[in-house]
This record gives C-alpha cells, sequence and structure tokens, in this order.
C-alpha cells in the first residue's frame, strides 16, 4: 500500500480495522444499490401493472435491526481494542516534548536537545507529550496513522514505534490562522545506530542524517539571533532575506517608512529601536498595513528582546547606510 | 371565508388582500408564502456558497493557487461553511417544505403561530445579513471555520464577533419554527388523522422540530459566551484566563452534532414521502421508520464528543461515546432497509423525484457508511480533521439532505407551482450531478486517507493529482445543477400547467388542486384511513 505509507505499529492496528470496516461497507453498499435496481427493473409499471400492499414485516424489522447492531458493535470493539493500543505507549518508551505554537513545531528531548525536525530511532517507541503555546494546533503524521490535537493547558500525549526507515510528513490538522497549511515538519527515521551517536554525542553531533537522502551540503552557521528566532517561531512569519511570507520581512526593516495602522487609524513611521522594541512585546498595539493582525507577543527574556533587536538593526536598508 | 360559496377559491400564489406585489409577500402569514420566501433566500445563499466552493477547488489547481491569499482561502472555506449549515441545510427542509407542506399533510389550514411564522423568517433574514455583513466590515471576514473554535477564535483580529451574532440570531429562527411546528402537530391534526396516520414525513419534522428547541439554545449561549470573552475578556473559555478550550468544544458539539440530525431527518422524510407514491403502495414498516427517526433524535443527542476523540478526553469517554455511535447508526440502517423494501413488488413509476430519492439512498449509504469508519477509533484518530471527514459529511449533507431537497422540490414543484417541469432536462441534469459529485467527493475520501488534512490552502505535492481530479469534478457537478435550476426556472415561466395529481400521491396535498389555495382545504377533511392508503380499484 505506497499509496497509504503504512510506518507504524499504530499505523497496522489502524489499517486493519480501516480494511474490517471497508470490507462491510462495500458488500452493504453492493447489496443495497444492487437490490434498488433489481426492484426498479422488476416492479417497473410495465412488467408489473398492479402494485400489491404490503404493509411490512416484524421478522424482518428485527433481523435488519439485529444484524447491523452486531455488526455495530464488532466495529465498535475492534475500533476500541486497537486504539487502546494506539493510545498507551509502553513503559520504556522516550519521552519527547512536542511544542506547537503558530505556526511551527519544535521538538525537545529528555536531555535537553532541542529540534524542528523530529528524529526518532526505527523499532523503538517513542512517546509525544504535545502541547500548545498559544491556540489548538492538531499534530498528525500520516504514514504512523497517530494524531492528537495541542490544545494549551493540557498535554495529550501519544507514540509510535516506527517500522520502517524515512522521511514522514507532520501536518497541523486544526484550524489554526493564517499558515494553518504551512505549518508542517518531518520525522526522520533512522537506524538506532545513528540516532543514539545524534543524541548522545553532545550539543555538536551533527543530526541524523535521513537514510534515503543524498547527504545534505553543510548548511552554513546561522548567527545566534537567528537561532533564537527561529526558537522563538518569529521566523515561521518573517524572513531575514526578503522573502515576502505572512509578516514584514527583517531584511532592511530597520530605518523603513512603513504605514501602520494603530486603533483604526493610518499613520507613516519611520522604524527605529523603541518601534522595534513596541512591535516585539505588544504586536497589536499597531500593525503595518497589509499584514493580517496576527502576530502573537512572544515571550522574551531582557537580554534575548536585546540580542534580536541588535541582529535586526544589522540587517538595516542598504540605502540608509550608503546614501 | 367566503371559499364555501364559490367553486373555485384564489390561489394563494394570487393576492387578494389590501397589500399587492413584494410587500404582500413580505408580510404574508400564509405557510405557503413562508415556505417560498424561505425557498427563494435559501437557494440564493446555496448559491453564493456553491460559488465559493468552486473558487476554492480552483485554487487547489496547483496552477491556480497565486489567484487568492491563504488568508482569503481561510474566509473562504469559514464562510462556505457558515453559509451552507446556518443558512441553506440547517433551516433546508423544515423551513421549505415543511412550512408548505406539514399543515397540508396533516388536514390543517395554517401552521399554529402564523404570525411566529413569519417573524422565523425575519430572524432568518436578520441572521443572514449580519452574517453577511461580517464579511465586509472590521478586520476582514472570520478564518476560524464554522466551528469557531477558541481560542483561535477569541484571538483572531477578524470579525468573528458579528459572524457569531449573526448565527446566534439564526438560532432563534430555528427555535421558534420548532416550537411552532411542535405545536402544530400536537393541536392542529384533522379530524381522524391520529398520530400513527400522519404522513411519515410529519413524524420527521415533528423529531426534528424537538431537536431544534432542545439544542439550539446550547449553541446560542455558546456563542454568546465567545462574543463576551471577545468583548469583555471573562475567561471563560481562554486558558490564559483560567478558562478550558475543551469546554467551548463540548458546548459546540453539544448543539451542533445534533444539528446534523436537523438537517438529515426531515430530508429522511422526504424520501419516505417519495417512495410509496412512486411504487404504489404503502411504505413498508411505517412504525419502524416513525420510531427509528425518535430514536435517531434521541440517541442522536448523546453522540457529541465523537467529534473529539482526538482532543484528549478520558478513556472512558472515548469509549463511551464511540459505542452511542455505532448505535446511533441502527435506526438509519432501518430506515435504508425500509426503503428499498418499500419498492419490493410496488408498480414502479420511474419519475425524476423517483430518480432522485433513489440518488439520496446511494450517497446516504457512501455517507453513513463513511460515519461508522469515523465512529471506529481506531481509524477516526488516523482520518479525523482531513478531507475524509470532509468526503463524507459532503455525502451526508449534501449527497443526503441535498440530494433528498432536490427529490423533495421535483416531487412538491408542481404542487407548489401548478407548473410541471421538463422531465428530460432534469434527467439530462442528473449525469452531471451524479458523475460530477462523486468525482469530488469520493476522491476527497482517498485524499483523506491519504493524510491530507482539511482547511489547507497549500497541499503536499503528494496530494496534486486527487485534488486535480476533485476540481474538475466540481466544474461537472456545477455544470449538473445549472442544469437543474434551469429547467425548474424555465418551468415556473414557461411550464405546462400541471395537473391535481400528476404522480397518483394518495398523501392530502394531492386532494386539492395545484397550487393550492389560500386556505388549503374548502373544508377540514375527516381522516378515515392509514397515511399511505393506495385504493385498488383505481389502479390498474
Amino acid at each position: 500500500m505506497d499509496w497509504i505509507k503504512e510506518a507504524s505499529t499504530s499505523a497496522q492496528k489502524s489499517d486493519a480495522v480501516f480494511f474490517y470496516v471497508f470490507a462491510l461497507s462495500v458488500v452493504f453498499l453492493v447489496f443495497i444499490t444492487a437490490l434498488m435496481i433489481y426492484f426498479v427493473i422488476r416492479y417497473s409499471r410495465k412488467r408489473h401493472p398492479k402494485a400489491e400492499q404490503i404493509h411490512g414485516h416484524t421478522g424482518l424489522e428485527i433481523l435488519w435491526t439485529a444484524v447491523p447492531l452486531v455488526l455495530f458493535l464488532t466495529i465498535f470493539y475492534y475500533g476500541w481494542t486497537n486504539y487502546e493500543y494506539m493510545r498507551k505507549a509502553p513503559a520504556d518508551a522516550m519521552e519527547v516534548k512536542v511544542n506547537a505554537r503558530q505556526w511551527a513545531w519544535s521538538f525537545e528531548y529528555p536531555n535537553g536537545k532541542q529540534t524542528k525536525v523530529l528524529f526518532a530511532p526505527v523499532n523503538r517507541p517513542m512517546k509525544l507529550e504535545v502541547r500548545s503555546l498559544d491556540v489548538i494546533h492538531g499534530f498528525f503524521v500520516p504514514a504512523f496513522r497517530i494524531k492528537v490535537d495541542a490544545v494549551p493547558s493540557h498535554t495529550n500525549t501519544t507514540w509510535f514505534q516506527a517500522t520502517r526507515l524515512g522521511t514522514y510528513d507532520i501536518e497541523c490538522t486544526v484550524i489554526c490562522g493564517v499558515d494553518h497549511s504551512l505549518m508542517l515538519s518531518k520525522v526522520v527515521i533512522v537506524p538506532e545506530d545513528a540516532f543514539k551517536a545524534w543524541y548522545f554525542g553532545g550539543p555538536d553531533a551533527p543530526e541524523p542524517k535521513p537514510v534515503p537522502d543524498a547527504p545534505r551540503p553543510a548548511a552554513p552557521v546561522p548567527p545566534p539571533a537567528v537561532a533564537l528566532m527561529d526558537a522563538k517561531g518569529c521566523l515561521a512569519c518573517h524572513s531575514v532575506d526578503g522573502k515576502p511570507m505572512v509578516g514584514p520581512t527583517f531584511k532592511g526593516l530597520f530605518g523603513r517608512r512603513e504605514e501602520v495602522v494603530e486603533a483604526g487609524q493610518r499613520r507613516t513611521i519611520t522604524v527605529d529601536e523603541p518601534r522595534l522594541r513596541e512591535a516585539i512585546r505588544t504586536p497589536m498595539k499597531s500593525v503595518v498595513r497589509g499584514y493580517p493582525p496576527a502576530m502573537p507577543a512572544v515571550a522574551l527574556a531582557p537580554a534575548e528582546l536585546d540580542e534580536i533587536v541588535a541582529y535586526l538593526k544589522t540587517l538595516h536598508a542598504p540605502a540608509a547606510e550608503h546614501p | 371565508m367566503s371559499a364555501q360559496d364559490t367553486p373555485l377559491p384564489p390561489s394563494y400564489l394570487v393576492d387578494t388582500g389590501s397589500r399587492k406585489g413584494l410587500l404582500a409577500w413580505l408580510t404574508s402569514t400564509d405557510h405557503k408564502r413562508i415556505g417560498l420566501l424561505y425557498l427563494a433566500s435559501m437557494l440564493t445563499f446555496f448559491f453564493v456558497a456553491v460559488g465559493i466552493g468552486l473558487v476554492m477547488r480552483l485554487v487547489q489547481l496547483t496552477a491556480f493557487s497565486h489567484l487568492i491569499t491563504a488568508e482569503t482561502y481561510n474566509a473562504l472555506f469559514t464562510v462556505h461553511g457558515v453559509i451552507m449549515v446556518f443558512l441553506f441545510v440547517v433551516p433546508g427542509l423544515p423551513a421549505v417544505f415543511g412550512n408548505f407542506f406539514l399543515p397540508i399533510l396533516i388536514g390543517a389550514k395554517d401552521v399554529a403561530f402564523p404570525r411566529l411564522n413569519l417573524a422565523s423568517w425575519y430572524f432568518y433574514m436578520a441572521g443572514a445579513t449580519v452574517v453577511i455583513t461580517a464579511l465586509f466590515t472590521g478586520h476582514g471576514a472570520p478564518d476560524t471555520g464554522w466551528t469557531f473554535y477558541v481560542p483561535f477564535s477569541l484571538h483572531t483580529g477578524t470579525n468573528v464577533s458579528l459572524a457569531v451574532f449573526g448565527a446566534f440570531l439564526l438560532g432563534f429562527s430555528s427555535m421558534l419554527t420548532g416550537i411552532n411546528f411542535i405545536t402544530t402537530i400536537h393541536r392542529l391534526r384533522a379530524p381522524g388523522m391520529h398520530w400513527f396516520r400522519m404522513p411519515l414525513f410529519c413524524w420527521a419534522t415533528y423529531s426534528t422540530a424537538w431537536i431544534q428547541l432542545l439544542a439550539t439554545p446550547i449553541l446560542a449561549i455558546t456563542l454568546v459566551l465567545v462574543i463576551l470573552e471577545r468583548v469583555f475578556g471573562i475567561g471563560i473559555f481562554d486558558p490564559t484566563k483560567g478558562g478550558d478550550p475543551l469546554l467551548y468544544e463540548h458546548l459546540f458539539w453539544i448543539y451542533s452534532h445534533p444539528a446534523v440530525y436537523i438537517m438529515i431527518l426531515p430530508a429522511m422524510g422526504a424520501i419516505t414521502e417519495i417512495l410509496p407514491t412512486f411504487a404504489q403502495r404503502p411504505i413498508f414498516g411505517y412504525k419502524a421508520i416513525a420510531f427509528s427517526s425518535m430514536a435517531i433524535a434521541g440517541v442522536g443527542s448523546l453522540v457529541w464528543a465523537h467529534h473529539m476523540f482526538t482532543s484528549g478526553l478520558s478513556q472512558f469517554a472515548v469509549m463511551t461515546f464511540s459505542l452511542l455511535t455505532m448505535i446511533v447508526a441502527v435506526p438509519s440502517a432501518i430506515k435504508v432497509f425500509n426503503w428499498v423494501s418499500t419498492l419490493y413488488k410496488g408498480s414502479i413509476d420511474f419519475q425524476p423525484p423517483l430518480l432522485f430519492a433513489l440518488t439520496f439512498i446511494f450517497l446516504f449509504c457512501i455517507g453513513g457508511l463513511t460515519g461508522v469508519m469515523l465512529g471506529a477509533l481506531a481509524v477516526n484518530v488516523h482520518v479525523h480533521d482531513t478531507y475524509f471527514v470532509v468526503g463524507h459529511f459532503h455525502y451526508v449533507m449534501f449527497g443526503g439532505t441535498g440530494m433528498a431537497f432536490f427529490a423533495a422540490l421535483l416531487y412538491w414543484f408542481p404542487k407548489m407551482f401548478g407548473k410541471m417541469y421538463s422531465k428530460k432536462a432534469i434527467y439530462a441534469s442528473w449525469f452531471p450531478i451524479f458523475i460530477g459529485f462523486n468525482m469530488l467527493y469520493f476522491t476527497m475520501l482517498v485524499l483523506g486517507v491519504m493524510g491530507m488534512p482539511r482547511r489547507y490552502f497549500h497541499h503536499l505535492p503528494r496530494f496534486d493529482t486527487g485534488h486535480d481530479i476533485a476540481t474538475v469534478g466540481s466544474w461537472i457537478l456545477v455544470l449538473g445543477l445549472v442544469m437543474f435550476f434551469g429547467a425548474l426556472v424555465h418551468a415556473l415561466f414557461k411550464g405546462e400547467k400541471a395537473e391535481d395529481n400528476p404522480w397518483g400521491g394518495v398523501t392530502l396535498e394531492w386532494t386539492i388542486p395545484s397550487p393550492p389555495p389560500q386556505e388549503n382545504f374548502q373544508e377540514i377533511p375527516t381522516i378515515t384511513t392509514e397515511a399511505y392508503h393506495f385504493p385498488q380499484e383505481e389502479i390498474g
């Protein structure tokens, strides 16, 4: 079944129920449809001019109440027992925290490692504790048939044990704002050795490589402020290279003249340091015209704010530097 | 009143009062005119929402994805859902055919509260106006989906409060209609019209009316809480203020799941009227169908949390709601078996209403069976919030309620307007409707199983083929809809005059002229037989 990749033990459990219900459904649908067509032809007015006045049949009513009831109950039971398997992680599963925010996923391992992509060893259970920092999101890995909502103020859990090496999509399934459909990530399933080498290799260990993919070229190391903004989710909506995204790009922002909407009034401002700080701390107070009022207030330590503002100043418009 | 003396009282379409033209319609308390007011307004909204659906499908063709922004797309699916659910499918059959035919079917001159009935329509229009105003004012159209899930709906800068207020007003329309129908059925049945002599459409409308009356206030309260939370920050739902977002989901679905039965029960009722007429024999299992309507209304009110299996419900809640979901499928299955058995040894006249009624049964079965899949927990986890759900409820809501609406329209059109449509044109429109429908929505089921989440502006490249097929399907479907309604509009102006009883029906509406006179019956009939009594000497 390659069009619906089945890459975890939970997927096997889910699909078994799916095909059971599917088979019953096909039988039922074909039976009902065939019967309808047969009756319409067999008892057409031409062939059967006089209708028989039948009012019903108690035996049949009981039969077609009881048989569907029993079948539905088997479906319930099969669905329930396999769901129990999908719900409860084995005790030896590694626990990884999944943090959802508009519009990015991040993963935090027990030893403190943080990633944007979920790395997991093949054939080992991994338990996920899913949380949200803002609105409701849905954590969904189609190839594993696992899904759980990330609900603010709740912690929901799910787990998986991958059966195949490879890279699989993570998708958000609960509408969470403008870039809901870009709230994607990947699960990378690697051999256990490769996972351990990364996990126990200290902070500088290279991330394990997805198996079928060719080795990736080494990415240039980003400045610490960029890593910070990535971790805080800023870069989900703002680019540093001028690429248009949900929010205005940071490139050339400092010193730029912008038209903002504040309390329904439009005014033009020049982006300076106080404006940057205000826009990060109280994003909804005044919003750049033409962009959605969608930015959440992000909790930043004073030192972090200073670092980001200092970095944004280095991205000022070339025209301002070389008049 | 003077009708007793003259041989033919004027039809309800003729203005006899002091007011003429549009004003006479807008102030009429005649249940038939109010039914048509609903019909006209509802179909207008339906076509707006169909147009929005068409645009959404178009941008899923990757080549056209730049046509609109993600923000616009999110607004479009919200508006499509709000209009289709609150302005078309929920009021749908009860407001149009319930209003028009419920009093006639039980031998009454009007509903119990004719003025309240007109007021319901004004609530409906007020709600609709507010919802549509919400799209063009404030900081953009709501982008939360029709479910308005908190906390997103509390934080988004778009015009959620106004849209939610519109839905609140629509709720009043629904409740008042419910009260009216319940009272009408209890108090205004003609002499001899015992409960078990009522046509089954009345039973369906009756069970629906109870859900409308009991469940809608919960929605109204919930929506008010959302507005209070947005305006005053009272902290019922907002977790940063100690509220609970899951509470909102519960309250929302406590209404919105029974609302699904508000949508489908009258549709089932209409199908139950159509089948006996074209088979010329009584419905198979009258009581089974009547009781299954009430069972669906009852058990259907206890399954709401099956929309929340992935939200972190307790193990016990998940098990209970899955079990109840399986049980509520039983009465629907009973109805399907009884419908099909009604064809057995009938004398079947294959007319357009029957074609659409049988199409209903087929599409509704797919909708119901995919619903059973969704109710199975291990499957639900995978397909919840994907295109599978979107495909499933379009099979139920459009393939079910929509097709039943079309079938009912075809069945009662000659009675309502006194005109007959071109049957050939209707047969011709069936092919694109059926083919386009399945191309569009069956593909969605497949996409959902593949893992395509709903409400996505961008989709991953591996879903391209499915989206292309679905989009082409949407064009074919809309072509069919245009042909269908084109044929009906043509019939309105140029159609041949319809007979009083073109299909050989035996329920009361076929005993009065087409179109019906103002007070329906010159003399209130006395009922001596069951609903589907086909006198034998008249046939053959």
